[in-house]
C-alpha cells in the first residue's frame, strides 16, 4: 500500500525536475557504501596496525579524513540535495528554478568537489581541520557549488505556489545559510603562493586558542546544522508522508526550530573544556548545550508522535521502521550529546572513545537511518516503480544494520569509559596506576568488536544499493507481502 | 486564512488548516513536560552563570560570585596530591638511595613511584620492565653500559648519554670503515674473533686472525681483552652473548657497528623530573632484575 501513495496526486500538473534528484539519490547510495567501506577500514586499522600495509596513502592519518567527508559531505551531502530539492518542489508546488542547468551544475560541481576533496587528502594536503581538511582552493570551489545550491532552494521557494512555507524547508534553509557562513568563517585562510610557497597549500589566519574556538563553533556547528538541522528537514516530510498522519505539532515544530537556531550556535566551545579557552567562554559553551537538550527533543517528539494512530505501519512497513528509529537513535544522541557537556562528565568522555561512540550513535542511528528511510522512499517514486524491488530486503537491512550499530556504540561506551577510569585512576599511594599504552591495550578487544559492527553496517547499505538496482531496473522479488493481501485490497 | 482546519480522530486536535503535498498539521499545544523541563535548564543556566565565570563584559568578563577559575583548582588538586604523598616524598628526598631499598615501606612506595613514572616515560625505548630492543638496552639483565648500582642507575638516568647536558655520560667508539681502516677481510675475522668471545663462532680460524686485529686496533682498551665491557666508559660487553645491537645475522650486525658504529643518546631526565622522582626511578630500575 505505502508505495501507490507517494507519487504525488495526478491533479498537480506542475513538472517537477525529478532528474537531477535521480542523480543525488545514486551518488548518495554510491558514496555511503564508499563511507562506510573507508571508515570501517580504518577500524580494522585501530585494532590491528599491519593493515596499514605501509602505504603512506592508506595510513590512518590520510584515510581519515576521507572516511568523514565521504559519509558527511558526500553520502550526507547528496542526501541532503536529493531531499531538499524535492521537499522544496512538492511542498511549494513549484519547478526547481534554474532547472536542470542549475540542478544539474549543483551536482556535477559538489560531485566532482568530493573526488577531488578525497584525493587531495590521501595525496597528504589538508588544512589540518576536522571536517574542513579541504585546502583554499577547494574551500572556494565548495563556495561556487554552496551558493548555486543557496540560490536554486531559495529561487524554488519563491516561486512557490503555496501561501506557507512547510517547516521541513525552514530546517532545509537553516542548512544552507548557517553552513554558508561556517564555511566561510573558519577557513578564512592565506594561500602560501603569495610568500612563494606551494600553490596549494594555505595557512589559517587564526592562531592558537582563537584557532581552536573557530574550528568547534565550525566543527559542532556542522553537526548541528548539516547533520541535525537538516536532517530534521528530511524527518518533518518523510515521516508524516510515509506514515500517512499529519504532524504532531506545528506549534512544537515552530518552538524547537527558533530554540534549536538560536542555542545550537553557542555550543561549540564544549569541545574545548579543560583547555586554554577561558573559562567564561567554556561555561557558555556547556550552559547552551544543556539547554539545548529539549529544543532537540522537540524533533523527536514531533517525529516520534505523528506516528500515533499509524504505530502498526511499524510491523508491516519496514521504511517506517528506519525513520522511526532513527528519530529513537537522534532522542537518545541529543541527550547524551548535553549530558557529555556537562563538565564533571566531560573531565571522564573527553579525547576518549565515548566521544566516537556519541557521534556514531549520531551518525549510524539517526543520520544513516532517516536517510535510508528517506531513499527507500524516493527510489520508487523517482523512477516511476510501483513498490521496491523487496520489502523483506529493507527489513534484512534494517535489521543487520541495528545489529551493527548496537556492537559500535555499545563497545566505544565501554571502551571510552573504561579508557577515561584507566587515565585518571590512581593506586593507594598516589601515584597514576596505568601508563598511556597499556589503556590501549585494554581497547584492543572493543575495537574488533566496533570493526565487526562496521561490517554489518557495510552490509546493510550494499544490500540496499542491490535492492535499488533492481528496483530501477523494475523487478520485483517474488516473496511474502508484509500485509494481508485483502487488507490491502481494502485499503485500495 | 485557515479554512479547511479539520478535526483529527485518533488524536482529538485540529489541524492548522495547511496542506503541503498531502501533510498536514495537528495544532497540539506544546508538551507541558517539554515546556518545563526546558524552562529549568534556562534557569539552571542562569544560575550557573552568575555562580561561575560565564559573559564577557567591556573590561574582561564576570566572574563568579566564588571567583573560580579553572587552573587555580588545578594547582589545588595537585597540592592536594602532592600532600597525600608528602610523608613519604620527603623521606624519600632525605633518604640515600641504599636506606630507601632497606626501609620496606619507602621500598613499596619508590617502586610504585618509579614504575608509574617508567611506563609512561622510559618503557618507549627499554620496553615494559626493561626488556630492551634495537639500540636499547635491557634494563632487567645484570649487564650495564654505564654501571648497574644504585648510584651508578641514578646518575646515568640524572644527567643521561650522548646529550647537551655538560654532565652527560660521553663516549665515542671510532670508526673503521672506510680510507686505511679496516678491509671486508679484515672485518670478517674480526667479527669473527668478536662472536667467539661468546662461543658463537664457527670459523676458529678467522676468529684466530681476528685476536691480531682486536689487538693492534686496541678494541681491548675499552672493551677489554676478554671482551667483558667497561662500565667506566659505557663499552658494551663483547662476551657475554646478549648484543646490544641484535639482528638474525648477528656477524653483519657486528662488521656494521665496526665500520660505522651507532651510538645511542638518552636525555637527561632531570631536565623533566625532581631528584626525588629520579630516586624512585632509580630503585625501581634496580629491582627489575639486573641490579648490582
Amino acid at each position: 500500500m505505502t508505495q501507490a501513495t507517494t507519487a504525488h496526486s495526478a491533479k498537480d500538473a506542475t513538472p517537477y525536475f525529478d532528474n537531477v534528484i535521480q542523480k543525488f539519490v545514486l551518488a548518495a547510495t554510491f558514496w555511503g557504501v564508499v563511507g562506510f567501506l573507508a571508515g570501517d577500514f580504518i577500524a580494522w586499522q585501530l585494532a590491528f596496525p599491519v593493515v596499514n600495509l605501509n602505504l603512506e596513502w592508506i595510513q590512518f592519518g590520510r584515510l581519515r579524513p576521507v572516511h568523514t567527508s565521504a559519509v558527511i559531505f558526500a553520502f550526507g551531502g547528496n542526501v541532503l540535495l536529493a531531499t531538499s530539492l524535492f521537499v522544496v518542489q512538492r511542498t511549494g508546488r513549484a519547478s526547481l528554478w534554474g532547472g536542470a542547468v542549475l540542478g544539474n551544475f549543483i551536482f556535477w560541481s559538489y560531485n566532482l568537489f568530493i573526488v577531488a576533496a578525497a584525493l587531495s587528502y590521501v595525496l597528504g594536503m589538508s588544512q589540518g581541520k576536522e571536517y574542513a581538511e579541504p585546502e583554499w582552493w577547494l574551500d572556494l570551489w565548495l563556495t561556487v557549488t554552496w551558493v548555486a545550491y543557496l540560490v536554486a532552494f531559495v529561487g524554488t521557494l519563491y516561486k512557490r505556489k503555496e501561501p506557507h512555507i512547510y517547516v521541513a524547508n525552514w530546517f532545509f534553509l537553516a542548512m544552507i545559510i548557517t553552513i554558508a557562513m561556517l564555511h566561510l568563517g573558519n577557513n578564512l585562510a592565506v594561500p602560501t603562493i603569495i610568500f612563494g610557497g606551494p600553490w596549494w597549500k594555505s595557512y589559517q589566519i587564526y592562531a592558537g586558542v582563537q584557532d581552536a574556538m573557530t574550528q568547534w563553533w565550525y566543527g559542532h556547528n556542522a553537526v548541528g546544522f548539516f547533520l541535525t538541522a537538516g536532517f530534521l528537514g528530511i524527518m518533518y516530510y518523510f515521516v508524516p508522508k510515509r506514515a500517512e498522519r499529519p504532524v504532531y505539532s506545528y506549534r512544537l515544530s515552530i518552538v524547537h526550530f527558533w530554540a534549536l537556531i538560536f542555542l545550537y550556535i553557542w555550543a561549540g566551545p564544549h569541545h574545548l573544556h579543560y583547555t586554554a579557552l577561558p573559562d567564561w567562554t567554556q561555561t557558555l559553551g556547556m550552559t547552551f548545550s544543556v539547554m539545548l537538550w529539549m529544543p532537540s527533543w522537540g524533533g523527536m517528539i514531533n517525529g516520534l508522535m505523528t506516528l500515533s494512530g499509524a504505530w502498526e505501519k511499524l510491523r508491516t512497513d519496514p521504511v517506517i521502521r528506519f525513520l522511526v528509529t532513527s528519530v529513537a537513535f537522534y532522542g537518545m544522541s541529543t541527550f547524551e550529546g548535553p549530558m557529555m557537556s556537562i563538565k564533571a562528565v566531560n573531565s571522564l568522555s573527553h579525547y576518549t572513545d565515548w566521544g566516537i561512540g556519541h557521534v556514531h550513535s549520531g551518525a549510524l542511528g539517526w543520520v544513516a537511518f532517516v536517510s535510508f528511510g528517506a531513499l527507500y522512499y524516493l527510489v520508487p517514486v523517482l523512477w516511476k516503480r510501483k513498490s521496491l524491488y523487496s520489502m523483506r530486503l529493507v527489513s534484512y537491512h534494517f535489521w543487520i544494520a541495528t545489529i551493527g550499530i548496537v556492537l559500535y556504540i555499545t563497545s566505544m561506551w565501554i571502551s571510552g569509559i573504561m579508557q577515561g577510569l584507566m587515565w585518571r585512576a590512581y593506586d593507594n599511594l598516589g601515584f597514576l596506576q596505568y601508563s598511556f599504552v597499556e589503556t590501549v591495550a585494554a581497547m584492543h578487544p572493543y575495537y574488533i568488536i566496533r570493526a565487526t559492527g562496521g561490517v554489518l553496517f557495510v552490509a546493510g547499505s550494499l544490500i540496499m544499493a542491490y535492492n535499488f538496482i533492481r528496483t530501477i531496473k523494475g523487478d520485483v522479488r517474488d516473496e511474502l507481502p508484509y500485509e494481508a493481501p485483502a487488507a490491502a485490497t481494502a485499503r485500495g | 486564512m485557515a479554512t479547511n482546519v479539520e478535526k483529527d480522530t485518533v488524536s482529538g486536535q485540529y489541524t492548522t488548516g495547511h496542506e503541503w503535498d498531502g501533510i498536514k498539521e495537528l495544532n497540539t499545544p506544546l508538551p507541558k513536560w517539554w515546556v518545563w523541563v526546558f524552562l529549568s535548564t534556562i534557569v539552571w543556566a542562569i544560575g550557573y552563570w552568575i555562580v561561575y565565570p560565564s559573559w564577557p563584559t567591556m573590561h574582561g568578563y564576570w566572574a563568579g560570585t566564588f571567583g573560580w577559575h579553572a587552573r587555580s583548582q588545578l594547582v589545588q588538586d595537585l597540592e592536594k596530591a602532592n600532600a597525600a604523598k608528602q610523608v613519604y616524598l620527603s623521606k624519600i628526598k632525605n633518604a640515600s638511595l641504599e636506606d630507601i631499598v632497606k626501609d620496606p615501606d619507602l621500598l613499596n612506595f619508590a617502586l610504585a613511584g618509579g614504575a608509574s613514572v617508567f611506563k609512561d616515560t622510559c618503557a618507549a625505548c627499554h620496553g615494559v620492565g626493561g626488556v630492551g630492543g634495537y639500540g636499547f638496552p635491557a634494563l632487567a639483565s645484570d649487564h650495564w653500559l654505564w654501571g648497574g648500582t644504585l648510584d651508578e642507575i641514578k646518575t646515568t638516568i640524572t644527567y643521561g648519554v650522548r646529550n647537551a647536558n655538560p654532565n652527560s655520560h660521553q663516549s665515542v667508539m671510532p670508526a673503521f670503515g672506510g680510507g686505511d681502516a679496516l678491509n671486508d677481510a679484515q672485518l670478517s675475522d674480526l667479527a669473527e674473533y668478536v662472536l667467539s668471545l661468546s662461543h658463537s663462532s664457527q670459523d676458529a680460524a678467522a676468529a684466530t686472525r681476528g685476536k691480531a686485529i682486536f689487538t693492534n686496533n686496541n678494541c681491548y682498551a675499552c672493551h677489554g681483552a676478554a671482551g667483558e665491557g667497561n662500565t667506566a666508559v659505557g663499552a658494551p660487553a663483547l662476551a657475554s652473548g646478549l648484543w646490544l645491537y641484535k639482528g638474525k645475522d648477528q656477524k653483519a650486525e657486528i662488521i656494521s657497528q665496526v665500520k660505522h658504529p651507532k651510538m645511542g643518546a638518552m636525555p637527561a631526565w632531570s631536565e623533566r623530573f625532581n631528584d626525588t622522582t629520579i630516586k624512585e626511578l632509580a630503585v625501581y630500575v634496580h629491582s627489575l632484575g639486573g641490579g648490582k
